[in-house]
């Protein structure tokens, strides 16, 4: 215990603990290196012995501790730029950040600062390896966006990667696939259909939805329980058993609606999808403006009543701007839910509702275009606005409710 | 509420006279002179009805849209009236057969039989009913169509022999004379309820033709065979009944009925319309062709002389069948009960089993990724947590299509993955790994998909795990590990099952991402639901192989809510 004390007050020795430590990761990284050159043990011993230079060398630099990394970033940068090409050359750079991150960070005992004093070594080795392991598994949570987003701008009609791309060339790149989905009647309808649909399924389960959770929030309601796993039920049945009872039900539905009150086919049709994924929206908004609802004070209606305010004023007055952000974050998750929606709307709808979703999930079982990718990225950039406001939404609740601020 | 409340407010301080009487006399009164009891009960019964009222909407519109298309599926999943709307009186009269030894049905069943399957031929109804009950057993389907197409041949027998023995029947006004009148309306009736059951549409409307109760009485089944025709062509067809000349099937059933004894004698006293070309008919009998429908249908189809064929009629005639959860479960209806499905079309169970225990394994993975990130996101402070958790929210809110297509990017032969491992040296190029279109890629993909719906309810349990415990367990001596075993753990299983139920739920009914990245070992039962919708057409299957699938969900959410509460759903951290 007093010894590693003692370690955490004054800085490791460089020769037994920082170089060694430093040579391994490099080493790691030379492997890669090797490998793509053809000789991996070439670059194990290379990578060790630039690590153990470069732990040499940035040692003494630790006041200095931007400059220096900046100065490795770019002396690793032209390497590679030299020796490749511009891909290379970014890689490289990015190994150096790594590396010399990494030597400041064990060099000068930061690697102890997420622990307590009185960690041993051997502690410290585990939490640390804990943090990594960590931050592996959130790289497989986001990771597997980037290539999708990167594949993008691909110039090739491909799934892959070129050597182009991977040159950053700016030939391998092109922005055609955007204009593919852009341009084209394949893509736009779908596109156009799922901004029909979407907004107006999430008006019907906001609406509906809000009033039903200010009912459910009343003290007194009964078969409270009964009433709530029905509602709360279109969100827990799996969707390809909603969508096979919707198939069944819908279809002599549409039927009835067009020959008895002899409405247009491809009308009929939008009802039938709008209808199912506002009943699949509802469930998201009951949770979310009920939550927002256990904070609400009951004595402000009626401090808003006994001042003369009738219900509806009341609602509109004080209740709704405070139970809003859970109303537009539930809205949120219902548009979300029918805009992602493709199950039902396979089952419910024809060729004319064609959305976003079903047209990808098409291209994807039959492999068409990489035109799949573009409409991915925007759809990433939509969920990152979408995600953004919840969160903005959210934080705005708990601060008018008076919770702990975050 | 606060209306009710400020009346009671009234009652106890600026009505003072009042008041005072009701401290005297007896039960206490509220403002408007109402016991208070009354008035208490009344102002609650307001209140639910209030929140009732609230609520009403929502309920009828998820009710109509949701709960009630669920019941039709289940509906569906038993309901099997086809057999005996297509073919009425065929299912009528096999009651009398039990085929339990080899002899075929009777006469009587085939001459039920053609007249059924005319009808059904006319309204392309017959397909419909082989396709089937060509589910149960293959060949029923060709067998109904070869039949519908020659049925018109059988009975073009009696047309000759009808048309040579009085060229007046030739004519369809022969035919229409003879067997107008009064009397016969609920015949009538009857038959249009026939047409409506096999075509599930109403029939109603004019038919341009009464029948004469007289001839029904007579003839019963020419009056049968015209009045099916008539309806078919004034309802079905718009035309007139009186320009049209009558279908084959008319001329059969007349034949069948003059070639009964007591017919011919009743006959002789007959004298409405249409007397002399009956009496030239009933003199002309002696040339008759042999009435033989059993052969007649045998030789259009041999099917129709396989007596497995006739099992399976009879056993799929009632309207509500079990048969298709039979199926579901791989096995099948026999006359004498259920037996197991051959070895080679068992099917079901095990993609019951693969699909319970492929969802198991990507709970497993999910604990085992979620509860380390769960755990870090939970003793983080809050600012940096808060940072992370958006890691775990991005995917959340990102299409499953996106993240889907992302898979096969980087799953594929050709993809992301494989490149990198070549590039490494890990793997030959020759060798690429298959990833995808197995269960690999299914498990892999699903994991990264669901993780999020394990990591929220994880960190919202953990986050209420006091720290202190785990330094205090710490101070008294426990290890690292005995301090995490001993006391955070347990504290942490709710979370745990919270997240493996929702999990294994929303596994159990997954359908695109298998279907793309699953290729065929990775599919899962959704996707034969799916296929039995789209493609194979068989939909009672489809309902049955979706109820057992409810029923399994709904015993699970039954436990979700013992464990957490249906109340304590969260979204969003």
């Amino acid at each position: 215990m007093a010894q590693s004390l003692k370690l955490t007050l004054q800085r490791p020795s460089l020769w037994g603990f920082t170089a060694p430590l430093t040579a391994a990761v490099s080493a790691a990284f030379g492997y890669i290196a090797g490998t793509s050159f053809g000789n991996p043990l070439v670059g194990i011993v290379a990578g060790a012995v630039i690590g153990a230079v470069l732990a040499a060398l940035l040692h003494p630099m630790a006041e200095k501790r931007m400059m220096a990394r900046l100065g490795v970033i770019a002396i690793f940068f032209a390497a590679g730029l030299f020796a490749t090409n511009l891909g290379g050359g970014i890689a490289a750079g990015l190994v150096g950040a790594v590396l010399s991150w990494f030597v400041f960070w064990i060099d000068t005992g930061d690697y102890r600062k997420g622990v307590p004093i009185y960690y041993t070594g051997g502690q410290t080795l585990w939490h640390n390896s804990f943090v990594f392991i960590c931050g592996l598994i959130f790289f497989f949570l986001i990771a597997p966006l980037f290539p999708v987003m990167w594949l993008s701008f691909n110039a090739q009609d491909f799934f892959t990667f070129t050597p182009e791309m991977l040159a950053f060339d700016p030939e391998g790149y092109s922005l055609k696939h955007y204009r593919d989905f852009l341009t084209t009647d394949e893509w736009m309808q779908p596109l156009k259909n799922s901004l029909i649909i979407a907004p107006i399924a999430t008006v019907i389960s906001v609406s509906l939805g809000t009033l039903a959770a200010i009912g459910l929030s009343q003290s007194h309601v009964p078969g409270r329980q009964t009433i709530m796993a029905v509602l709360i039920s279109p969100m827990i049945v799996p969707l390809i058993i909603s969508a096979t009872g919707m198939f069944f039900f819908y279809a002599p539905l549409g039927n009835w609606l067009e020959l008895t009150l002899g409405l247009n086919k491809s009308f009929v049709g939008y009802v039938k999808v709008i209808l199912a994924h506002a009943v699949l929206g509802v469930p998201f908004v009951i949770i979310t403006v009920t939550a927002t609802l256990v904070g609400f004070d009951r004595s402000l209606t009626r401090a808003a009543a006994n001042m003369g305010a009738n219900p509806v004023t009341t609602f509109f007055r004080v209740q709704m701007p405070l139970i809003l952000p859970g109303v537009i974050s539930g809205g949120l998750f219902a548009f979300i839910t029918s805009f992602d929606e493709v199950v039902v709307v396979l089952f419910v709808g024809s060729a004319q509702q064609q959305t976003l979703p079903w047209q990808m999930f098409t291209g994807l079982r039959e492999q068409i275009s990489p035109t799949i990718l573009a409409a991915a990225t925007i759809l990433v950039t939509i969920s990152i606005l979408l995600l953004t406001t919840v969160e903005l939404l959210r934080r705005r609740s708990e601060r008018l409710r008076g919770l702990s601020p975050s | 509420m606060a209306r009710a409340n400020s009346r009671l407010l009234k009652t106890n301080t600026s009505d003072g006279d009042r008041m005072s009487d009701t401290t005297n006399s007896g039960p206490m009164l509220a403002a408007d002179g109402t016991p208070l009891k009354t008035s208490l009960a009344r102002a609650l019964r307001r209140q639910k009805l209030r929140a009732l009222m609230l609520i009403a909407p929502l309920l009828a519109f998820v009710v109509l849209t949701f709960v009630v298309p669920i019941g039709s599926m289940l509906f569906r999943s038993v309901e099997n009236q086809i057999v005996s709307g297509t073919l009425p009186e065929t299912v009528e009269a096999l009651d009398a057969w039990h085929g339990q030894d080899d002899t075929l049905p009777d006469e009587t069943v085939f001459q039920a039989l053609f007249f059924d399957l005319f009808r059904a031929a006319e309204a392309k109804e017959h397909t419909k009913l082989g396709s089937r009950l060509n589910y149960e057993r293959t060949g029923l389907s060709s067998m109904f169509r070869t039949t519908g197409r020659g049925i018109d041949d059988i009975g073009e027998v009696f047309q000759d022999w009808l048309e040579d023995a009085d060229p007046a029947f030739k004519d369809g006004i022969t035919w229409y004379e003879m067997l107008s009148g009064t009397g016969g309306e609920d015949l009538i009736q009857e038959r249009r309820a026939l047409w409506a059951n096999m075509v599930g549409e109403g029939f109603a409307g004019d038919i341009g033709f009464t029948l004469s109760g007289e001839i029904a009485a007579l003839l019963p089944q020419t009056a049968a065979a015209y009045s099916d025709w008539a309806i078919y062509t004034a309802v079905a067809d718009e035309d007139v009944v009186s320009e049209e000349d009558p279908w084959e099937a008319v001329y059969a059933a007349l034949a069948l009925d003059l070639a009964r004894p007591e017919t011919a004698f009743a006959l002789t006293s007959y004298t409405g319309v249409g007397a002399r070309p009956l009496a030239n008919a009933i003199a002309a009998l002696p040339s008759l062709p042999q009435i033989d429908f059993r052969a007649a249908f045998i030789e259009e189809n041999d099917g129709w002389g396989n007596i497995e064929n006739w099992q399976t009629i009879k056993i799929y005639s009632p309207d509500y069948t079990t048969g298709y959860f039979l199926n579901a479960i791989d096995m099948e209806k026999g006359l004498e009960g259920v037996n197991a499905r051959p070895e080679n079309q068992q099917l079901y169970i095990k993609l019951f089993v693969r699909t319970m225990i492929m969802s198991l394994i990507i709970t497993g993975s999910c604990i085992f990724l979620g509860y380390p990130v769960a755990w870090l996101l939970a003793n983080l402070p809050v600012r940096s947590a808060n940072v992370l958790m958006i890691l775990v929210l991005l995917p959340f809110w990102t299409s499953l299509l996106v993240r889907t297509s992302a898979w096969k990017v980087l799953l594929q032969q050709q993809g992301v993955i494989n490149d990198i491992l070549v590039w490494l040296g890990f793997v030959d190029d020759a060798n690429r790994l298959i990833l995808m279109n197995n269960s690999t890629g299914t498990i892999i993909a699903m994991t990264h998909i669901l993780l999020p719906f394990m990591i929220l309810p994880l960190y919202s349990v953990m986050k209420t795990i006091p720290p202190s415990y785990l330094r205090a367990a710490k101070s008294l001596g426990a290890t690292n590990w005995t301090a995490f075993w001993r006391v955070y753990f347990p504290q942490s299983v709710p979370g745990i099952g919270a997240g493996s139920i929702l999990v294994f739920i929303l596994a159990i009914g997954y359908y695109i991402t298998p279907e793309i990245v699953g290729g065929t070992d990775g599919v899962f039962i959704s996707n034969r639901i799916a296929y039995h919708i789209s493609s194979s057409l068989n939909w009672g299957l489809a309902a049955a192989l979706g109820s057992i699938l409810l029923a399994l969900v709904l015993a699970l959410y039954w436990l979700y809510d013992r464990i957490v509460g249906i109340d304590n759903v969260k979204l969003g951290g």
